[in-house]
């Protein structure tokens, strides 16, 4: 049985929060791989592409350890197999293990051949039919978990799994930017997911906007003010809120169509470089030495930060050229982020959305996303323990060329035919 | 005083004695710089109004020991503001139309404010008329040429959404007919027209023939316009005088700039 994850107390002051520690971190350059894989929660491994051989690889290798040919390929593969095996931790050498003994270990007879070391479901035993999930540690390294077939009840509320997702529930969330049409679908949708509270980031309150209202009567959502382009609202609310935020979602984006010569002048991208890349700078700034500061505080411990960007990001969309310039400032600062959050385990979220249902994108022909899809998809990608998501048709698309080839993805999105 | 004016002569250094003594005392007509005041909205397909920001450069710290400074940015428009003639359409030819090149005399000069606070009260559209004018002139006697007219309506009370007042159809605040603001010009040849409003036009003023007849014809005959100022209530219907010089901007439209106004004391 997992035990249900309870409503932390508030929090006692004499108490000092604990100070983050990371389970190991050392993996091969080859075995990044699957935390790239991970990242996405995909599972894959390497196949041998020789004809008569086809051997499953784990772990990761540079060679077949069947007939060490070098042609191994990641695929994604069967991620099911039997327990045979399991073990608990009672002490460790490890601070991070240490501190939360006891800790199941197992092994898992895959189907497709290898055994591989996991970690352990609380619901799953020797014996069992298990599939393993492949995803990020706190340390930011692929680790495997062996999950019961049949999906079992609270299963979200497992320690072992917990640790490796950003579950939603139980903490609290600052979305940045209640005027973007996405905000209302955002915080209904994690408000569902068990959330304790969300803060929404208000800028300009003397200015009126649609969905001000529906907002405000949401059960949960509180306004504060925030304009992620002026620091001192972005550090006075950093002050105030900095250590209530466990999940932080900068959804603030400054959009308008055009690319270099049809506009004439640099205002609009100004704007844009300054919502989408230093409004994500100074959030930074600001938030982030507190989030990282109570990364290991307990069941609402601070444990995400996301980032909705666009998929063109990756590749601009000359139509869109300016905006997504700003996004690939955006993205390639929020690589940064990650770097500078992975001593915290705190992770930093990417979300590439394709083009979005609003007023800026109505004369683009669908697929569109619309703001409840991304609001769902933002949302299991945090319960999942995601930390790269692609959002609609286009960015999946986007995504598998991308991964493909990124230069003939350019030439595709700058041919003339494209134009 | 009388032994002041037997011994000086020169009307300068009567004024800064009458400063120094409080007969003539300082009225602050400017809103602080705020990044979170409210500017002018126009539909988002068009360039806006850049809101006022300020980053640290350094404070007394690892980024400059000794000292603190800011960077700020913001719009020619933002805050408490002076419009140019060059800010309109009907000004763009006109010669001096520019911060930069109107002449410094013109920044100093004589205002009668006109109080149409009790009608802003009633009414978010309320129009200053020719005949209110007229009406003022009854009780204040004509309006000097070359003078400020100031439109006094306490809207610089206002916080929040309640000073845009925007609706779906657009922000409602008042301001001047088209007939007033020709008035005032073609009739009374004043120098420049200021209000407690984020422009010199109602908010409705895009409806008007011309739209934003403020604007449109001040502008075009070379006047000037001062918004977003405040206690207005604290200035005597006539008799006070302003000084209003804004930062002299290569062919700048305008510019924030600290109106102040000089009022004799118990002349409020």
């Amino acid at each position: 049985m997992v035990t249900p994850l309870q409503k932390p107390p508030k929090k006692n002051p004499q108490v000092r929060t604990r100070v983050p520690t990371l389970p190991s971190h050392y993996r091969s350059r080859s075995a990044l791989f699957m935390a790239a894989t991970a990242a996405e929660g995909r599972f894959m491994l390497q196949v041998c592409a020789e004809p008569d051989c086809g051997f499953v690889q784990y772990p990761a290798r540079d060679a077949c350890s069947s007939c060490l040919s070098d042609r191994l390929v990641w695929q994604d593969v069967s991620s099911r197999g039997k327990l045979i095996a399991t073990s608990t931790v009672r002490t460790s050498t490890n601070t991070y293990f240490r501190e939360r003994t006891p800790w199941r270990l197992g092994t898992v007879h895959l189907e497709i051949g290898p055994s591989v070391m996991c970690h352990l479901h609380s619901e799953v035993a020797v014996g069992d039919e298990v599939q393993l999930i492949n995803r990020l540690d706190k340390s930011g390294q692929s680790v495997l978990l062996a999950l019961p077939l049949e999906k079992a009840p609270l299963q979200e509320d497992d320690m072992q799994l917990r640790e490796l997702t950003c579950d939603p529930k139980f903490r609290r969330i600052l979305i940045t930017d209640a005027r973007n049409p996405n905000a209302y679908a955002l915080a209904k949708n994690l408000l569902e997911a068990g959330v304790s509270a969300v803060f929404v980031g208000e800028a300009e309150s003397w200015r009126p906007y649609p969905d001000r209202a529906k907002l405000e009567s949401l059960q949960g959502v509180e306004l504060v003010s925030l304009d992620v382009t002026d620091t001192s609202s972005v550090q006075e609310l950093a002050g105030e809120f900095g250590g209530k935020v466990d999940i932080l979602i900068n959804n603030a984006r400054f959009v308008r169509p055009g690319g270099i010569q049809g506009r004439g002048d640099v205002s609009f991208a100004m704007d844009e470089m300054q919502v989408n890349y230093f409004g994500m700078m100074r959030l930074a700034q600001a938030f982030a030495p507190a989030m990282a500061g109570r990364s290991a505080d307990g069941v609402n411990s601070a444990v995400a930060w996301v980032n909705v960007l666009s998929v063109y990001s990756l590749v601009s969309n000359p139509g869109f050229g300016s905006f997504s310039a700003s996004n690939a400032a955006a993205h390639s600062l929020s690589q940064c982020l990650r770097a500078e959050m992975v001593s915290s385990g705190v992770r930093v979220v990417n979300v590439y959305c394709g083009p979005t249902e609003d007023e800026w994108h109505q004369p683009l022909p669908p697929p569109k996303v619309p703001a409840s899809t991304l609001a769902r998809e933002l949302v299991k990608a945090l319960q999942a323990g995601l930390e790269d998501v692609y959002v609609g048709d286009i960015a999946k698309d986007i995504r598998r060329k991308f991964m493909e080839s990124p230069k003939v993805l350019e030439k595709e999105m700058t041919s003339l035919e494209a134009l | 005083m009388e032994a002041l004016k037997e011994k000086l002569v020169n009307p300068v250094e009567l004024l800064s004695s009458a400063l120094l003594s409080g007969d003539v005392e300082v009225v602050d007509l400017t809103h602080t710089l705020d990044p979170d005041f409210p500017v002018i909205v126009l539909p988002p397909e068009f360039g806006q109004c850049a809101r006022f920001r300020m980053e640290e450069i350094s404070a007394y710290d690892h980024r400059g020991p000794a000292w603190k400074w800011n960077t700020f940015t913001c719009s020619e428009h933002t805050g408490t503001h002076f419009d140019a003639p060059i800010h309109w359409i009907s000004g763009r030819d006109l010669p001096n139309n520019t911060v930069d090149s109107i002449p410094p005399e013109h920044f100093v000069g004589s205002v009668v404010v006109i109080d149409c606070s009790e009608g802003s009260a009633q009414d978010d559209d309320f129009e200053l008329s020719p005949e209110i004018i007229v009406a003022w002139e009854a009780e204040h006697g004509r309006i000097p040429a070359e003078s400020w007219v100031f439109m006094r309506t306490d809207w610089s009370k206002r916080r929040g959404a309640a000073y845009l007042n925007m609706r779906d159809d657009g922000p409602h605040s008042p301001g001047p007919t088209p007939e007033a603001i020709r008035f005032l010009i073609e009739e009374r040849s004043i120098r420049g027209f200021g209000t407690e409003t984020v422009g010199t036009d109602a908010g409705q003023g895009a409806h008007y023939t011309p739209p934003y007849p403020a604007h449109f014809y001040l502008h075009g005959a070379g006047k000037y316009g001062l918004q977003c100022m405040c206690n207005l209530d604290q200035l005597p219907a006539t008799g006070a005088m302003i000084l209003c010089a804004p930062l002299k901007i290569k062919n700048g439209t305008g510019s924030p700039l600290r109106v102040l106004a000089l009022v004799p004391k118990g002349g409020r």
